[in-house]
């Protein structure tokens, strides 16, 4: 890696965490639309406490899911409207990597406080300290996965009609792998039963999306600015 | 005298080998599947553990292979138009896709047809059931975003990324619904018939097989050619032979 990458990769990355902080807004309403979300469950449900413990993993992560996807919107939608996007496919360093340098700014900046935030959710659906933390740790492995295939749908969407909820029909099912093995590993710390495997096939899918997302990414991104 | 494929490559060129080519694949497809429905009604035995009910196989089973077989053959030619920058190829793509929607959606109605008499449920989250209904909105995926891009060479770039991350992405989702599923229920269900099955039935089937492939080759070809209609409507060729 030249040093010059170096310096694009890390002022892709600063920027995008400066914006997030600047427009902390952004950031704080995908935060409490998960926050809400999740909350509803036990008002449309019931709140008997077996039930709720038997629900907690599927509708945290399912809640995961719709806000890391709503986050999608801030990803490429404003450098694309002003150009910035293009001075980033012509900056001649490879744009797979930029692209994973913004979509991993973009994970610390929505993903990340998800995950902060789980635990204690987690409690209101009474998940014990296990489940609390293996909720946290499949969240942990699971967002950067979503937010990485969430960035191929943000990209091909780029300033296309109906943008939103296309998006939500490109990128949900895509997402459903990282739901079973995410919402699966909470269960079976649930039932005492051993987790590690699921989250290392998450873990496993991270490093494939790691490997392969960018370059449909920047393809993607490419063919957005033709 | 050489025969060159490449000839085809063109739309010009190929929408009257496709005109020539769709009352072939037609018949083909009727005698097909006249002769593979009088097997699986008339020919076939009725079924000692199913009864009547399993006969819908004929039409469930084929349409299933095909649902899936045809999101391969869309995704095949959206990479040869994205790779070549084919115009035909990705118009092949967009004519595939409502086909193997709909074998997607028959194998899905006919399943549940079926699950309803012989399993008492509609719907059972079964990891083929699962998988299947997932393929569904991956074939609505794709054609959505094709139809929401205005410039047509920009819907089929983007379209075809998106067949492409959908054909990596098919296998991870069906063995993980398939692992999901295991975890969750027992073996209530089991969608294996009995190994054994008459000969007659599995002609039957594949007579079906056949025919529904035959019918999906006619509708794609009948859809191309109103996509190149469509397309090259401005084309001084086309304003000859219309």
């Amino acid at each position: 890696m030249t040093a010059g990458l170096r310096q694009a990769l890390a002022a892709v990355t600063w920027r995008d965490l400066l914006l997030a902080v600047r427009l902390r807004t952004d950031v704080l309403t995908i935060v409490f639309f998960f926050a809400i979300v999740v909350s509803l469950f036990p008002l449309g449900v019931g709140a008997d406490p077996v039930l709720l413990r038997a629900l907690g993993p599927g509708v945290v992560w399912v809640a995961a899911l719709l806000a890391s996807m709503l986050a999608l919107g801030r990803l490429f939608a404003d450098d694309f409207a002003d150009g910035t996007l293009e001075q980033l496919v012509l900056a001649g360093e490879p744009l797979p990597l930029l692209a994973l340098a913004k979509v991993f700014a973009h994970w610390l900046a929505t993903g990340l406080p998800l995950v902060l935030l789980s635990p204690l959710l987690g409690l209101e659906f009474g998940l014990d300290a296990a489940g609390l933390w293996v909720l946290a740790t499949s969240l942990a492995i699971g967002t950067p996965v979503l937010s990485l295939i969430g960035a191929i749908g943000a990209a091909l969407t780029l300033g296309v009609r109906g943008g939103g909820a296309l998006t939500a029909l490109l990128v949900l099912p895509l997402y459903v792998p990282a739901l079973i093995f995410g919402a699966g590993a909470v269960v079976a710390a649930g039932q005492n039963m051993q987790f590690g495997g699921h989250l290392s096939v998450l873990g496993a899918m991270l490093f494939a999306a790691i490997a392969l997302a960018p370059w449909a990414i920047s393809a993607a991104l490419r063919i957005a600015l033709e | 005298m050489a025969l060159n494929i490449w000839k085809y490559a063109s739309p010009q060129t190929f929408f009257p080998l496709a005109g020539r080519m769709i009352p072939v694949f037609t018949v083909l497809a009727i005698v097909f599947a006249v002769v593979g429905l009088y097997i699986g009604f008339f020919v076939a035995p009725t079924d000692f553990q199913q009864g009547e009910v399993y006969r819908i196989i004929f039409i469930h089973v084929p349409a299933a292979w095909m649902s899936m077989f045809i999101y391969l053959v869309m995704a095949f030619w959206a990479g040869v138009g994205l790779t070549f920058n084919t115009r035909l190829s990705s118009m092949m793509a967009h004519a595939l896709a409502p086909t193997g929607a709909l074998m997607t959606f028959i194998a899905l109605w006919t399943g549940s047809l079926w699950g309803k008499p012989t399993w008492g449920t509609w719907w059972v989250w079964d990891a083929r059931l699962t998988s299947e209904l997932i393929l569904l909105f991956l074939y609505v995926g794709y054609m959505a975003l094709a139809a929401a891009i205005d410039d047509v060479r920009r819907a089929d770039k983007a379209s075809a990324v998106l067949a492409l991350v959908g054909v990596v992405n098919v296998p991870i989702i069906y063995f993980s619904v398939q692992w999901w599923n295991t975890l969750h229920q027992g073996a209530s269900v089991n969608l294996t018939r009995a190994p054994s099955m008459a000969a007659s039935m599995l002609t039957g089937m594949l007579l079906m097989a056949l025919a529904f492939w035959m019918y999906s080759i006619a509708v794609s070809l009948l859809r191309v050619r109103a996509i190149i209609r469509e397309r090259e409507r401005d084309a001084a060729w086309l304003q000859d032979s219309a």
